[in-house]
């Protein structure tokens, strides 16, 4: 076995679903059923999951910091929103694929200011395009809808003949699958020749460029693709809620994804997905508790989890669920913990 | 032309007011190389403490300055020690999120504390007002505040070129492990220095009540500010960030009068274009950190 097929070997057995992925989605999918009444709130997850996965992409993978991933969320949501107003286009598929692709243009335009520079700058300039475009969007308020937003978008049903209905059933449903094609889609990606390359990247550009993998090219095509999902993510949005307003670019959304990734895990796409519940449930309690101050729980706890280390943390939280595995299939934990962070 | 006087007297006024409260994140971005997200937290913190000296207490004006500085200061310290020093040698994204959650946590107990209403400092009367020279309108109290910031500019320069604290820092800066090996307290040298910079930033806080406006929302507002200063400015020396100050405060001024409907907009460009043009600030050195 030469080095070549000894990598491929190893490389398509990583790529193979596991029983556990098949449960997780069949979970999600049952929860659809069980929970009737909660499908804003599972709808609101399932948006942010993807919205996750989009950084993940460029985080996790590539090992770009980002603080202004919402600038191509806020994209995708009011290019959603005036196609619909308008009606332009108004097939909500099509239309979430156009809104798709304008986060896209705006992403891959981008993407070159981005990949110079060093984690800083990255984060100076992502964090400007993000404040730059709600500074656009307040400006050319005649547009946009300034603060009031975008008002009175009406969804028109889905391929003509699923409509949305008022208690979110369709949302959610639409949302999810969406969610999960772009989940296989982007699953092939990371597992694929190019999804490695990237990881090489992230741990040592200077190595991976060294050993003849084009840095900027890579980087610049996976940041415009994380763009493309954020922008889906952003046009699920407001399709699924009917509104567009000037906080879809707020830096609160940023931070807040950042949040969402970092309890979930960078590096492995089920990271966004589960940080996304988590995230959004711990928002609920802290609400609940404190209804004004909610955001001061939500930083001690992103505190407590840099100060006690992301991989320690994810060791404790797996600890549990590998020794019930070691118990009953007899062998080495099969949950591994993700990779070490950007 | 009179109006183009004023406004680069406010300009300078506001650029000066800027430097002051980003001097403290150059040391600890720059030199420390430690993305300090949280620096517009200190500040709100120096200049909630004037408030409640001034308005609550009824110290004047000029007897809360030297307190707000040293609050701030006290707070830097102590987070420094327990907190912020097990930071220095993770990676950027851990201390980006460390600070944001600092931010979020300032700003939800500021709002618990104070309210989320603008707070002002109720001002001594010879500050208030303005008066003519040549028919260029100049306001008292951003008279005073190029008159502090300059002195206070002046000797920052002068304790980083002259004295020996200056070159031990420098020392520290250029090379830890080397300084250290030669008998320097490099962790000492970086608290003492945090610290400072966080009282800056509280003293900043104070004075900037006036013309920035001050609620629980300042350390997220004002955040891309501080950093513009830093990344524009460059961390070599203090006259980059000082500079990088001024043009942005004089440009952030004669943007809002010449193109109000731009808004920040101009900032943000300049901004970008800059980093793009020379990523490494205007006034930066080439050398990668």
């Amino acid at each position: 076995m030469n080095a070549a097929s000894d990598v491929g070997f190893h490389a398509q057995r990583q790529a193979r679903w596991h029983y556990g992925e098949v449960a997780f989605w069949l979970i999600v999918l049952a929860c659809g059923f069980v929970f009737p009444t909660r499908y804003l709130i599972m709808t609101d997850i399932l948006r942010l999951a993807l919205f996750a996965m989009s950084l993940d992409l460029i985080l996790g993978y590539a090992g770009i910091v980002s603080l202004g991933h919402a600038a191509f969320f806020g994209v995708g949501a009011y290019a959603a929103g005036l196609l619909a107003l308008h009606g332009i286009i108004n097939e909500p598929v099509l239309a979430l694929i156009v809104a798709g692709l304008a986060a896209m243009v705006l992403g891959f335009a981008t993407s070159f200011l981005v990949i110079r520079g060093v984690d800083l700058t990255r984060l100076m300039v992502t964090l400007g395009i993000a404040l730059l475009l709600e500074a656009l969007a307040e400006r050319f308020s005649n547009i946009t809808g300034g603060t009031d937003g975008l008002q009175g978008i009406e969804m028109q049903p889905i391929f003509g003949e699923i409509s949305f209905d008022m208690f979110g059933k369709t949302g959610f449903f639409y949302s999810l699958a969406v969610l999960f094609v772009l989940f296989l889609f982007a699953r092939r990606v990371v597992h694929s020749p190019f999804g490695l390359s990237l990881r090489a990247i992230k741990n040592n550009p200077l190595r991976a460029a060294a050993i003849g993998i084009p840095v900027n090219r890579r980087l610049i095509a996976i940041y415009t693709l994380a763009a493309f999902y954020a922008g889906i993510a952003g046009a699920l949005f407001t399709q699924t809620t009917a509104i567009a307003s000037l906080d879809v670019f707020a830096f609160d959304r940023s931070a807040d994804l950042m949040l969402v990734l970092v309890i979930g895990g960078t590096g492995y796409l089920y990271g966004g997905l589960i940080g996304a519940v988590i995230f959004r449930m711990l928002q609920e309690v802290f609400a609940t508790i404190t209804p004004q101050y909610w955001q001061f729980w939500i930083g001690l706890v992103l505190v407590v989890i840099v100060l006690v280390g992301r991989q320690r943390l994810h060791r404790w939280v797996l600890y549990v669920p590998n020794l019930v595995i070691k118990q009953f299939a007899g062998r080495k934990a099969v949950v591994a913990v993700p990779e070490s962070d950007a | 032309m009179t109006s183009i006087l004023t406004n680069l007297f406010d300009g300078v006024a506001y650029g000066m007011l800027l430097f002051v409260l980003a001097c403290g994140l150059a040391v600890t971005l720059g030199l420390m190389n430690f993305v300090n997200l949280a620096h517009g937290a200190f500040a709100m913190a120096g200049g909630y403490v004037c408030m409640v000296l001034v308005n609550r207490m009824g110290w004047p004006f000029f007897a809360a300055l030297p307190l707000a500085f040293v609050s701030s200061a006290a707070i830097g310290i102590a987070l420094e020690r327990t907190l912020y020093r097990h930071l220095y040698a993770r990676s950027h994204l851990d201390q980006v999120l460390f600070t944001i959650g600092l931010t979020f946590m300032s700003v939800a107990a500021v709002d618990y504390i104070q309210g989320s209403s603008r707070v002002f400092i109720n001002l001594p009367a010879a500050l208030q007002g303005q008066f003519d020279v040549f028919g260029v309108g100049i306001g008292r109290y951003r008279l005073m505040i190029i008159a502090i910031c300059g002195l206070l500019t002046i000797a920052l320069q002068m304790v980083l070129a002259k004295t020996r604290f200056g070159s031990r820092l420098r020392a520290a800066v250029d090379d830890p492990r080397a300084a250290s090996g030669l008998g320097i307290n490099v962790p000492q040298v970086f608290a003492f220095t945090f610290a400072f910079g966080c009282g800056l930033a509280g003293l900043g806080g104070a004075l900037s009540a006036e013309i920035l406006g001050l609620d629980p929302y300042f350390p997220l507002k004002f955040m891309i500010y501080f950093l513009i200063v830093v990344t524009v400015g460059g961390s070599s020396s203090i006259t980059g960030p000082f500079l990088a100050s001024l043009l942005l405060g004089i440009g952030d001024v004669a943007g809002k009068y010449y193109v109000p409907k731009m808004g920040p907009f101009v900032i943000y460009t300049m901004m970008i274009v800059i980093l793009i043009w020379r990523p490494n600030g205007l006034f930066g050195r080439t050398a990668a950190r």
